[in-house]
């Protein structure tokens, strides 16, 4: 009876969910419902900008296998919700399985600051080997006052909290932040407990 | 700091990051402690998805993908509820699921266990679960495998799940077994869950859920973490 109200268990991602969670990013005639392409609409409102990154282990090695999910607000600071009828979802996902170089790719917009927290992305990572997805945040390097007041990044000690700053360069194709995420080692990601 | 009131994951029953019976975690767990937050807004909040996502054989996955007859292998039924911790149903919420077909093998290409592929067998699909919380798939059982973490080391019987829930700290991803399977006790994956919470993860066989001449029913329910709390801002 108590059996119901006990958490399930979580369980690694494993090494073969790409055909059916990422479906379309690794070829496979299977629908999936979020990809890394956040702007649907060309109406949809913000600053356009790429998360790029790699995922690597202890040894420093690319992890061909992982999946990262983002979850963000809007320009304006408003998280999309089921009463939000807008085309910005602010969800995505992408394995890291199907770049040359291993790398994830988001195409979103550069999110609003919500409830005074300095902008940031939610992000989920999941791979074989991770018995329990874990959680982390994007930040951005040019809001350095917001960021130099977020509740969230000053209860990080001050020298991993750069592994939560994504740095923004300008490319020929746009912003692009490079967000690398170490799951081992002196460059350990920070991962939340939520 | 006032002390912190939220729904958090309940660490004793959630395997351990590290757990080297499972040689890919030596390299991949988190080595440092993770940083507790108070939960806002970005925490207490999550993707929606709808009806809009769901294909018409979404859940079927004996017929999702025929291209020249039926998948072959043991249709079966899976069947159960979505809740949360206090045992409230978690209505219309995505679950999504992937298994190998019933020769063990899976589409996917990084695959190489000689076993045949099924031209009539994707193995992937999803639904959202109805006001009750309750969700229904039909599929085929899938097959054991062999994997290359130890000597003859073989998955047991199961089924991928991955699940959202209202936020994203309710999200879920794990995976299902059968009941009996006598892999289960050599499965580290299975293992590393603490001892007395692994049942959660075995399906129960149900008479119920049997469907008379066409498949047998497999009970899964499933609990999610918290419903929604108030953030603290």
């Amino acid at each position: 009876m108590t059996d119901q109200f006990i958490q399930t268990p979580s369980q690694t991602v494993g090494p073969y969910f790409a055909y059916g969670l990422t479906s379309e990013q690794y070829h496979y005639n299977h629908t999936q419902v979020a990809d890394g392409n956040l702007i649907k609409d060309e109406k949809i409102k913000g600053e356009r900008i790429i998360i790029k990154g790699c995922v690597c282990d202890g040894e420093g090695n690319l992890i061909p296998d992982a999946m990262m999910e983002i979850w963000q607000a809007d320009a304006d600071g408003k998280y999309p919700g089921p009463g939000i009828k807008d085309q910005f979802t602010g969800f995505g996902r992408q394995g890291t399985g199907t770049a040359a170089d291993g790398s994830f790719l988001f195409r979103t917009i550069k999110p609003g600051s919500v409830n005074q927290a300095a902008p940031h992305i939610n992000v989920i990572v999941f791979m074989r080997g991770l018995q329990v997805h874990a959680y982390t945040r994007i930040y951005f390097s040019d809001e350095v006052v917001a960021n130099q007041q977020d509740a969230v990044l000053n209860s990080v000690d001050a020298k991993r909290r750069t592994t939560l700053i994504a740095q923004r360069t300008e490319t020929g194709s746009g912003i692009e932040y490079r967000f690398d995420i170490y799951m081992q080692g002196e460059k350990e990601t920070v991962f939340f407990d939520v | 700091m006032q002390s912190l009131k939220q729904n958090s994951r309940d660490w004793d029953v959630h395997p351990p990051y590290l757990y080297p019976d499972y040689k890919s975690t030596v390299l991949r767990a988190p080595a440092k402690p993770l940083i507790p937050i108070r939960h806002s807004l970005s925490e207490l909040t999550g993707p929606v998805y709808g009806h809009e996502v769901i294909g018409k054989y979404d859940n079927d996955l004996t017929k999702n993908a025929i291209t020249n007859g039926e998948p072959v292998g043991e249709r079966i039924i899976v069947a159960g509820k979505v809740t949360d911790e206090k045992g409230q149903p978690i209505k219309r919420t995505l679950i999504e699921i992937w298994q190998a077909n019933a020769a063990g093998r899976y589409v996917h290409k990084v695959d190489q266990h000689e076993a045949p592929l099924d031209p009539n067998f994707f193995g992937g699909g999803r639904c959202l679960t109805d006001d009750e919380g309750n969700y229904r798939f039909y599929t085929i059982k899938p097959g054991a495998y062999p994997w290359g973490n130890h000597p003859n080391a073989w998955r047991p019987n199961h089924i991928h799940f991955s699940l959202f829930g209202n936020q994203i700290i309710s999200r879920l991803v794990t995976q299902m077994y059968f009941p009996g399977d006598p892999l289960l006790f050599y499965d580290p994956v299975f293992k590393s869950v603490p001892e007395k919470y692994r049942h959660l993860l075995i399906s129960k066989f149900s008479l119920d859920l049997t469907e008379e001449s066409f498949a047998l029913g497999y009970e899964f329910n499933i609990v999610l973490r918290g419903k929604n709390e108030t953030p603290f801002e």
